[in-house]
C-alpha cells in the first residue's frame, strides 16, 4: 500500500445547528486507494466528502489534500482540481452533453480545439456513442447514460482525486453493476484516488480497496473488507450481514440451478 | 354614410406611422430602463428575504396607483427637478413628454420584472447551483451560465406581462405631452369622434397582442430549449421595432408648437392657429390633449410655443387671485403679470369661455327662473353636475356664497355628456361652459349672474417666453384677434361634436376660418 495520503482527515468536525454532522473524525486516504464510504442517510458521509473541495467549511480540524491544508488553498482552484460526481448526476439541464463535460476545463481558460478533442476522448472512454449522445441535452438520456455524463464530467479537467457521491445509488441494478466494474477500471487506469460514498455495503465490497463506515457523525470503523468482517462491533456485523445473506442465497439458488 | 367608407378612418390612417412611432418608442424605452433597474435588483435580493420583500412591496404600490394619476404626478415631479438642475448644475431638460412618460412607464414595468425574476432565480434546484460550485464556478459564472439561463423562462413570461401593460399604460401619456396612440382616444372621446377612439383602441391593443405573441415564441423558444422559436421572436420584435421607427426617426421636430387641452374647442382653436402659421409660410404642429395643469407648465418651459387659455383660468390656477374683476381690466392685469414670466398674452380672440350654470329652457320658464338667484329657493331638491374640476375651483364656492346654493346632490361628468344629461333631465342643472354649442342644440339656457360671481373667461392667446420678439408669429396671428365672436365659437363647437366627418377639428378650423377670415 503507498505511503504518503492524498487525502487526510484529523479530528474533524463539522455541526448544523444541533446536529454534530461529522464528529471528530479522523482518517487517511491514501494516494491510488478506492474508498468507500458506507453509512445509513444522515450518518454524515456527504457531509464528510464535501468538506474535502470545501463546499462545506468544518468547525474544527484539519483536512489536508496531497500534504497542503485546504484552507490555505482558493476554494474554486480547488474545486477545478477535484473531479465530484453528483448524487443524480446534477447535469446542467440547459447544456449539452458535450458542453456538461468540457464545463470545468472551460472554466479552466483551455482552448476549444483542445476541449472538443478532450471530450471526445471521455465520451469514448465513457462507453457513450459520439454520434449519438454528444450534442443531446441530458433530458434525453437514460439514467444509467446521465451517470456517465457526470463521472465523464468530473475527471475532464485530468483530476488525480475523485469525489463520488453514490453515484451509481440511483440506478437500475444491471446498469449500477456495470457503471461500478467499467469506474473501477478506470480509477486503476488513470491512477486516481477515491472517495466514493454508498449506502450499499455489497457494493462497497465489490468496488472498495477499504471501507470507512460513518454512523451518527463517528467514524466507526475502517479497512479492508476482510478487516471489518473479523470486527467485534454490532453495527459494522449488521451492516456485513446484508452481503452475507445474500451471497448464501446466491450460492444455494445457483447450486440448485446447476443440479437441476 | 357606411362605417367603412367613413372618410376618418383614412385622417386616422394619415396619423399612424407619427402616433404608433412615439407609441412603441416611449414603451420600448419605459421597457428597457425598467429592465435594466428591476433585473440587476431582483439578481442582489434573490437571496435576501427582507430586501427582497420591501423591494417587492414598493412594486406593488406603485402598481396601484391609477396609471393616468402615475403620469400626472411625474410631470410636476420633472418640472421640480429640471429647475433644481438649472439652478444647481446650468443643465436644462424638458419635462415635458417623453421623460415623465418614460419614466412613469418604467416604475410600471417593474412589478412584473422583479417578481418573474425573483421567482425563476428562487425556483431552481439547489442541487444543480451546487453542481456549479462542484465543477468550479465562482458565483459570477454561476450566476450567467447557470443561473440566469435556466431562471430565463420564468424571467420572459414576466417581461411579457410588463410590455403588455406598458404598451396598453403608455396610451394614458398623451395628456403629459407625449405622443402615443392615446391621442385618438382622447381627441376621439372631446370630439365625439367614435372613429378615432376605435382606431386608437384597436391599434394598441394589436400592438400589444403583437408583442405578447413574438415574446411569447421566445419565452416558449428558451423553455424548450428551441433556438428557432427564440430566434423567429426576436426577429420579429426586431422587424416590429424597425417598421414603426423608422418611417419617424428622420423628421425633424423643429417649427412652432401649438398646444391644446383636452377639449372640443381646444382641439378646434389649435388646428385653426396650426393652419394661419402654415399659411403665413412658418412650419406647425398642434400636439393637442394635453393636461390643463401642463399646458401652462409646457408654455413656461418652451415645450409648446403658443395655445389659448382663458383668463378666468389663469387668474384663479396661477396668479391664485380669488377677487374678480371686470373683463378688461382682469385681461390687463393678467398681462402685466404673466408679463414677468417673459409670457405674452397676445390678446383676446373675441369670446368668452365661461362657467355658466345651465338647465332646460322650458323648465327654467316653467319655474319662472331666469337667474342664479331666481335658482336659489328651488336647489335644496335639485342635483348639478359640473366636470371634474369645477367643484374644488374657488368660483364655485364664491357662486355657493353669493347666492346661497345648497344643492341636493352634486355629481362630475365627462363635460360631453352633461349636456344630454341636463336635457333628459337626468340631473336638474349643470355648470356648462358659455361657449358650448350644445346650449343651444338641446334648447338649454344659461342664468344670468347679476351679483358677478363668475370671473370673465375670455379667450386668450399666449406665447411663450422665447417667442416674446417673434414678430412673424405675431403678425400670423393677429387676423385672429377679437375675430371670434360668441355665437361663432358656439356653432364651431356645436360642428365639432357632430359624429361625422365635417366634425374633425380640422375640418371645424377650415369652417371657422372661412366664417371669420373673410370679412
Amino acid at each position: 500500500m503507498p505511503s504518503k495520503p492524498a487525502i487526510s482527515y484529523r479530528n474533524v468536525s463539522k455541526s448544523f445547528g444541533a446536529l454534530r454532522a461529522v464528529d471528530d473524525v479522523s482518517l487517511d486516504i491514501a494516494e491510488g486507494e478506492l474508498l468507500a464510504v458506507v453509512g445509513r442517510s444522515g450518518s454524515g458521509k456527504t457531509t464528510l466528502l464535501r468538506l474535502v473541495n470545501r463546499l462545506i467549511e468544518p468547525d474544527g480540524g484539519t483536512i489536508t489534500v496531497e500534504g497542503r491544508n485546504v484552507q490555505d488553498i482558493d476554494p474554486v482552484a480547488l474545486r477545478r482540481r477535484i473531479g465530484y460526481v453528483f448524487q443524480s448526476g446534477g447535469l446542467f439541464p440547459h447544456l449539452s452533453v458535450a458542453d456538461n463535460i468540457g464545463i470545468t476545463p472551460k472554466l479552466l481558460g483551455a482552448p476549444a480545439a483542445e476541449i472538443v478533442a478532450r471530450v471526445d476522448e471521455l465520451i469514448e472512454l465513457m462507453q457513450l456513442d459520439r454520434a449519438s449522445h454528444r450534442d443531446r441535452l441530458p433530458e434525453a438520456l437514460s439514467g444509467g447514460e446521465r451517470q456517465r455524463v457526470g463521472v465523464a464530467r468530473a475527471l475532464a479537467a485530468k483530476p488525480r482525486i475523485m469525489l463520488m457521491d453514490e453515484p451509481f445509488g440511483a440506478l437500475a441494478p444491471l446498469t449500477r453493476d456495470a457503471l461500478g466494474e467499467d469506474f473501477r477500471e478506470l480509477h486503476r487506469k488513470l491512477g486516481l484516488t477515491t472517495v466514493m460514498i454508498t449506502h450499499d455495503m455489497t457494493e462497497a465490497i465489490l468496488l472498495a480497496d477499504r471501507i470507512a463506515v460513518m454512523r451518527g457523525g463517528r467514524l466507526l470503523a475502517q479497512g479492508t473488507p476482510a478487516e471489518l468482517s473479523a470486527s467485534s462491533d454490532a453495527y459494522v456485523l449488521e451492516l456485513l450481514r446484508t452481503p452475507r445473506r445474500q451471497v448464501e442465497r446466491l450460492n444455494a439458488l445457483l447450486r440448485q440451478g446447476g443440479a437441476a | 354614410m357606411s362605417l367603412f367608407n367613413d372618410p376618418r378612418w383614412g385622417e386616422a390612417l394619415s396619423h399612424l406611422p407619427d402616433y404608433l412611432g412615439n407609441h412603441v418608442r416611449v414603451s420600448l424605452a419605459a421597457l428597457a430602463l425598467g429592465l435594466v433597474v428591476s433585473l440587476p435588483l431582483a439578481i442582489l435580493t434573490r437571496n435576501r428575504p427582507a430586501p427582497r420583500a420591501i423591494l417587492l412591496a414598493l412594486a406593488s404600490i406603485v402598481q396601484t396607483v391609477p396609471g393616468l394619476a402615475l403620469l400626472a404626478l411625474f410631470y410636476p415631479l420633472l418640472l421640480l427637478a429640471a429647475s433644481l438642475a438649472l439652478k444647481w448644475f446650468g443643465v436644462s431638460f424638458s419635462a415635458f413628454g417623453f421623460l415623465p412618460a418614460m419614466l412613469a412607464l418604467a416604475l410600471y414595468s417593474m412589478l412584473p420584472v422583479l417578481r418573474n425574476g425573483i421567482t425563476g432565480l428562487n425556483g431552481i434546484d439547489p442541487a444543480l447551483i451546487e453542481a456549479a460550485k462542484g465543477v468550479g464556478m465562482t458565483p459570477r459564472q454561476s450566476l450567467v451560465m447557470v443561473e440566469l439561463p435556466l431562471a430565463l423562462p420564468v424571467m420572459m413570461a414576466g417581461i411579457r406581462t410588463a410590455s403588455v401593460w406598458v404598451i396598453g399604460t403608455a396610451t394614458l401619456s398623451t395628456p403629459i405631452g407625449q405622443t402615443s396612440l392615446g391621442n385618438y382616444i382622447f381627441a376621439g372621446l372631446q370630439t365625439q369622434n367614435w372613429v378615432f377612439v376605435l382606431f386608437g383602441c384597436v391599434a394598441s391593443a394589436l400592438l400589444a397582442l403583437a408583442v405578447d405573441q413574438l415574446l411569447g415564441l421566445i419565452e416558449g423558444g428558451l423553455r424548450q430549449r428551441g433556438r428557432l422559436r427564440t430566434a423567429l421572436g426576436a426577429a420579429g420584435i426586431a422587424a416590429l421595432v424597425a417598421a414603426t421607427l423608422v418611417p419617424t426617426m428622420g423628421r425633424s421636430s423643429s417649427g412652432y408648437v401649438v398646444g391644446a387641452k383636452t377639449f372640443a374647442e381646444q382641439y378646434v382653436l389649435s388646428a385653426l392657429l396650426r393652419d394661419r402659421l402654415q399659411a403665413a409660410g412658418l412650419s406647425a404642429t398642434a400636439r393637442s390633449g394635453l393636461g390643463s395643469s401642463v399646458v401652462f407648465g409646457a408654455l413656461k418651459a418652451g415645450d409648446i410655443d403658443l395655445y389659448v387659455d382663458y383668463s378666468g383660468t389663469l387668474w384663479a390656477n396661477q396668479l391664485h387671485r380669488t377677487d374678480i374683476k371686470p373683463r378688461a381690466e382682469l385681461v390687463a392685469e393678467l398681462k402685466t403679470a404673466l408679463a414677468k414670466d417673459n409670457i405674452t398674452l397676445l390678446g383676446e380672440l373675441g369670446f368668452e369661455n365661461a362657467y355658466a350654470l345651465v338647465m332646460p329652457k322650458k323648465r327654467a320658464d316653467a319655474l319662472g327662473v331666469h337667474t342664479i338667484a331666481d335658482l336659489a329657493a328651488h336647489t335644496s331638491t335639485m342635483s348639478i353636475a359640473g366636470d371634474y374640476e369645477f367643484f374644488s375651483r374657488p368660483e364655485w364656492a364664491a357662486l355657493q356664497k353669493a347666492y346661497g346654493l345648497q344643492f341636493g346632490a352634486q355629481r362630475q361628468m365627462q363635460p360631453d355628456f352633461m349636456y344630454a344629461a341636463v336635457a333628459s333631465g337626468e340631473v336638474d342643472v349643470i355648470a356648462g361652459y358659455t361657449s358650448d354649442g350644445l346650449i343651444a342644440k338641446y334648447d338649454l339656457v344659461a342664468l344670468d349672474d347679476p351679483k358677478q360671481a363668475i370671473p370673465p373667461y375670455d379667450a386668450i392667446l399666449l406665447l411663450a417666453p422665447k417667442r416674446a420678439g417673434d414678430e412673424r408669429l405675431k403678425a400670423a396671428l393677429s387676423p385672429l384677434l377679437g375675430k371670434i365672436d360668441i355665437s361663432t365659437m358656439r356653432e364651431a363647437n356645436l360642428r365639432a361634436s357632430g359624429n361625422d366627418a365635417n366634425s374633425s377639428p380640422d375640418a371645424v378650423a377650415k369652417w371657422l376660418w372661412e366664417k371669420i377670415g373673410r370679412p
